[in-house]
């Protein structure tokens, strides 16, 4: 496998979808090359940055709203 | 109140769901903090303004409370909401287009087909790395997490073609299964992981030129 190969297999590895055979061929590449590993490790830090955009909190005039109308909501199922 | 038969077969129990139906107010304010910034970028992937995508979250979980008593657990709470959650956005989106010349709305989108994801001109005529990526690992995490990196990821996200968007927010924003995402989206495993790919790689390939 060459570079250029590995890294367009590299979701597909870390998905779990590559045969057994591909996934060996894969995993040999990656141990004896520097350029591919540093390429995952961005990666995996680029999933980092990403799962940080989660932690956007909740502006107060909304979260007030929201609760209002569960509050409203429980009034009807408990009437 | 009989037992849904359906539950029963499927023999698990999400004790979220239930306080959430017997009215526990905490549980609610839980689910609202946690889901709100996947919610946003999932609805900034379709309306692009951030006060539109605030009233799509607003949408959603109005939505959800009107559906919650006849939702019965077959697919997972968080699975759930991300469904209303994309149908909100979605009939929002087609509103906002009917008032707004969006022209991107009607893109090509050849976000299934597998492409080369880095510029062939890094690698040499063997293919192997002639300009190699470099360590990020020596750059201190306030810049790497920082707020102006994560903006950028935000814009960066926006510019991908929506199948990509909306594969990369589920997945790597909100933290979904590669299965819930297929079944939200009803696409195949296959067109998941290369629109998860590519969009994986766009978002990289902007990190390397901002962290440079």
């Amino acid at each position: 496998m060459t570079c250029r190969q590995v890294v367009e297999l590299m979701t597909d590895y870390l998905e779990g979808a590559l045969s057994g055979a591909d996934r060996a061929r894969f995993e040999d590449h990656i141990a004896g090359c520097d350029g591919c590993r540093a390429y995952l490790a961005q990666l995996s830090t680029t999933r980092r940055v990403l799962s940080k955009l989660a932690d956007e909190p909740i502006p107060a005039d909304l979260q007030v709203e929201l609760m209002k109308a569960f509050q409203n909501w429980k009034s009807t199922i408990k009437g | 109140m009989p037992i849904s038969l359906a539950r029963v077969g499927e023999g698990t129990f999400d004790s979220e769901l239930e306080a959430l139906k017997a009215g526990d107010e905490a549980a609610f304010r839980a689910l609202i903090e946690r889901y709100h910034g996947p919610i946003m970028r999932l609805a900034m992937a379709y309306v692009r303004d951030r006060g539109v995508a605030e009233d799509v979250v607003q949408e959603t979980w109005l939505t959800c409370l009107r559906s919650l008593e006849r939702f019965e657990g077959r697919s997972s709470l968080k699975t759930w909401i991300f469904g209303i959650a994309i149908n909100v956005a979605r009939s929002r989106r087609r509103k906002e287009a009917r008032i707004l010349p969006f022209a991107s709305l009607w893109r090509r989108d050849d976000s299934d087909r597998r492409r080369p994801t880095v510029d062939a001109k890094r690698f040499g005529a063997d293919g192997l790395w002639s300009a190699g990526p470099s360590s990020w690992s020596g750059l201190p995490e306030s810049t790497v997490l920082g707020n102006e990196t994560l903006q950028r990821v935000k814009e960066a996200i926006d510019a991908l073609p929506a199948k990509q968007r909306d594969v990369i927010t589920l997945r790597d924003v909100a933290g979904l299964s590669a299965d819930e995402v297929c079944g939200l989206l009803s696409i195949s495993d296959e067109n998941q992981r290369v629109r998860l790919h590519r969009a994986r790689a766009s978002v990289r390939k902007m990190l390397e030129e901002y962290l440079r």
